[in-house]
């Protein structure tokens, strides 16, 4: 009998890992599926389809090629654009958000609990309402079609600033009281006391502030207006027309642009998964 | 100027004013403009003249109701989709009989990275029109008949649930996860002491204890529904057969940057808050009322 239970419990478990396995193949194989049709010719690959087998023979790098060295490709722009634009506005939010969430989780002020509902507020509502005015704010200031203009508008992240408060709340404030005994002005306590102390919520957020930039589409759709100035997105976007998409350059740029990603995930899992479910820690 | 440094007092509004700033400047000024805006006829980009009401009548229109059907469709089935799978994905991998949970954890996140449009470009070779794209050579395969996918209301409102479903299905697992790790084992050690069968201790231990995070990840789940762009745009960037794929956020878009109407565009904007607001109110205090009738 006893026995009977334990096969059967290994009957589950055995069940349990083919089904992952299972649902393993399905999440990965649209991106393996693009990957594999990077190396065809579109021709090729819409009149004979997909053929999943290795063959080195038939495959090539001529769409990679077309996509560095191409008449009229400037997919490395785009690459740069996207590079700069994520580099500049991670850097910037994470400086800033750091700042307010640490002073909203680490003194008492008046304003605090008014400030903190202003950061939830701005978290509730939906900046697709925003865009319109604030295309016309952009234009107004004149940076449409620049750096500038992408990261401005949302470089101090309420969601970052939440995460951060979060944060900082949970730490001891000893050290602070122990800065000031020894003659630290308030910003030497942030930045040689408390920001260390702050470094797993940098790293989250640094990855989390990263990815959702690289990735951002509505908004650098609406202020980048020329070519040159697109980031990978939204010139990948702009390969797709009525007219017959070009597969070629589209396929190979869409794998080159979540290589990075990829390759940081598997460097750091625990801070991407920390800083993608940071909406979910509790208050 | 020393005492600036030193006071406890003016340090955190010091701290605070890149939010301040930023909240006047990006947040406010566009949100009073976007409400004003919905009441006038605006051409060009500075002169504009009161009409009242008219841009709220102009969106009594099929083509809003398309998009609001089309949005609420969607919500409904991402909703459906994205938390009993997760949850029971959760469930299975946090069960200590299951071997190689990391690695299936990793492999079922892997999607959430990908960019809309990096996605998006998946799903239109795998889901392509012709006999040879892998959906329809395997629908060939089964003597079905091939699909033009994206020319269908039914089949092109399925591609935009899969491709939300392929990329948020991990990270609400991910959230479930967390939750399941903060449900004390003792718990279940009692529950099976006492008998209890597997789902009747998933019924009465593990569902309740992870409402909040349900209630959370359905919270935004709501909230992206009503707002989802690039999902539609990345199947169909310039035009669309009929309404397909027209969202509310769209139609925003349509009007305001391809015909230039910004007055119309902020009044289907200012509807979308009001749409979103509704919503969540209505579902926390839909929520709220079963806690009391529980406690």
């Amino acid at each position: 009998m006893i026995i009977n239970r334990k096969a059967r419990k290994k009957m589950a478990t055995i069940l349990l890992v083919l089904f992952f396995i299972i649902v393993t193949v399905v999440a990965l194989f649209p991106l393996y599926y693009m990957f594999m049709a990077s190396f065809k010719s579109s021709k090729e690959l819409f009149r004979n389809g997909m053929d999943f087998r290795i063959i080195p023979g038939l495959m090539s790098l001529d769409n990679y090629k077309l996509l560095f060295f191409g008449r009229g490709s400037i997919y490395l722009s785009w690459y740069k654009n996207s590079l700069l634009i994520t580099a500049l506005f991670t850097a910037g939010s994470l400086f800033f958000s750091s700042l307010v969430g640490y002073a909203l989780g680490a003194y008492q002020f008046r304003a605090k609990n008014f400030i903190f509902t202003l950061v939830l507020l701005v978290l509730m509502v939906p900046l697709e309402i925003l865009m319109l005015p604030l295309y016309k704010l952009i234009v107004g200031m004149g940076i449409i079609n620049t750096y500038a203009g992408v990261i401005l508008p949302f470089m101090v992240s309420p969601m970052a600033i939440f995460f951060f408060r979060q944060y900082v709340a949970g730490l001891s404030k000893d050290f602070m009281d122990a800065g000031r005994v020894d003659g630290c002005t308030e910003f030497g306590l942030f930045f040689r006391i408390m920001a260390p102390l702050m470094k797993p919520a940098f790293g989250a957020m640094a990855i989390l502030l990263a990815m959702q930039n690289w990735n951002s589409f509505i908004w650098p759709l609406i202020v980048l207006r020329t070519n040159e100035k697109f980031t990978i997105p939204i010139g990948l976007a702009s390969l797709m027309s009525p007219y017959g998409n070009n597969y070629d350059m589209l396929i190979s740029g869409a794998v080159l642009a979540i290589i990075p990603i990829i390759i940081l995930f598997l460097l750091n899992q625990r801070a991407f998964i920390s800083g993608l479910t940071s909406g979910g820690v509790k208050g | 100027m020393k005492n600036l440094f030193y006071s406890k007092t003016l340090a955190p509004y010091i701290f605070c004013t890149p939010f301040l700033l930023s909240f006047c400047i990006f947040f406010v000024y566009p949100a009073i403009t976007t409400f004003v805006m919905s009441f006038q006829e605006v051409i060009g980009l500075n002169n504009a003249r009161f009409i009242g009401l008219a841009n709220y009548k102009r969106l009594l229109n099929e083509h809003f109701y398309n998009a609001l059907q089309t949005n609420t469709i969607y919500t409904i089935c991402t909703v459906l989709v994205l938390i009993p799978i997760p949850v029971l994905f959760a469930v299975f991998l946090n069960s200590k009989r299951m071997k190689g949970t990391t690695f299936f954890r990793s492999a079922i996140f892997v999607p959430a990275l990908t960019s809309v449009i990096v996605a998006g470009v998946a799903f239109r070779l795998i889901f392509g029109e012709l006999d040879t794209a892998f959906m329809n050579s395997l629908l060939i395969q089964l003597g079905l008949p091939p699909q033009k996918w994206m020319m269908n209301y039914g089949t092109g409102m399925m591609l935009m649930v899969t491709l939300t479903a392929w990329r948020y299905i991990g990270i609400n697992m991910v959230y479930y996860l967390a939750g399941l790790q903060n449900i004390p084992e003792e718990l279940y050690e009692s529950a099976e002491m006492d008998g209890a069968g597997a789902f009747s201790t998933f019924w009465h231990i593990t569902l309740p204890l992870l409402k909040p995070i349900i209630i959370y990840t359905l919270t935004i789940a709501i909230f992206d529904g009503y707002r989802m762009f690039g999902e539609s745009f990345v199947f169909w960037n310039e035009g669309m057969p009929g309404d397909i794929g027209l969202t509310i956020v769209r139609y925003i878009y349509q009007q305001a940057f391809q015909r230039n109407d910004m007055g119309m565009g902020s009044a289907i904007g200012i509807t979308l808050l009001a749409i979103v607001l509704v919503i969540n109110l209505l579902q926390l205090k839909w929520f709220g009322l079963f806690k009391k009738e529980g406690d």
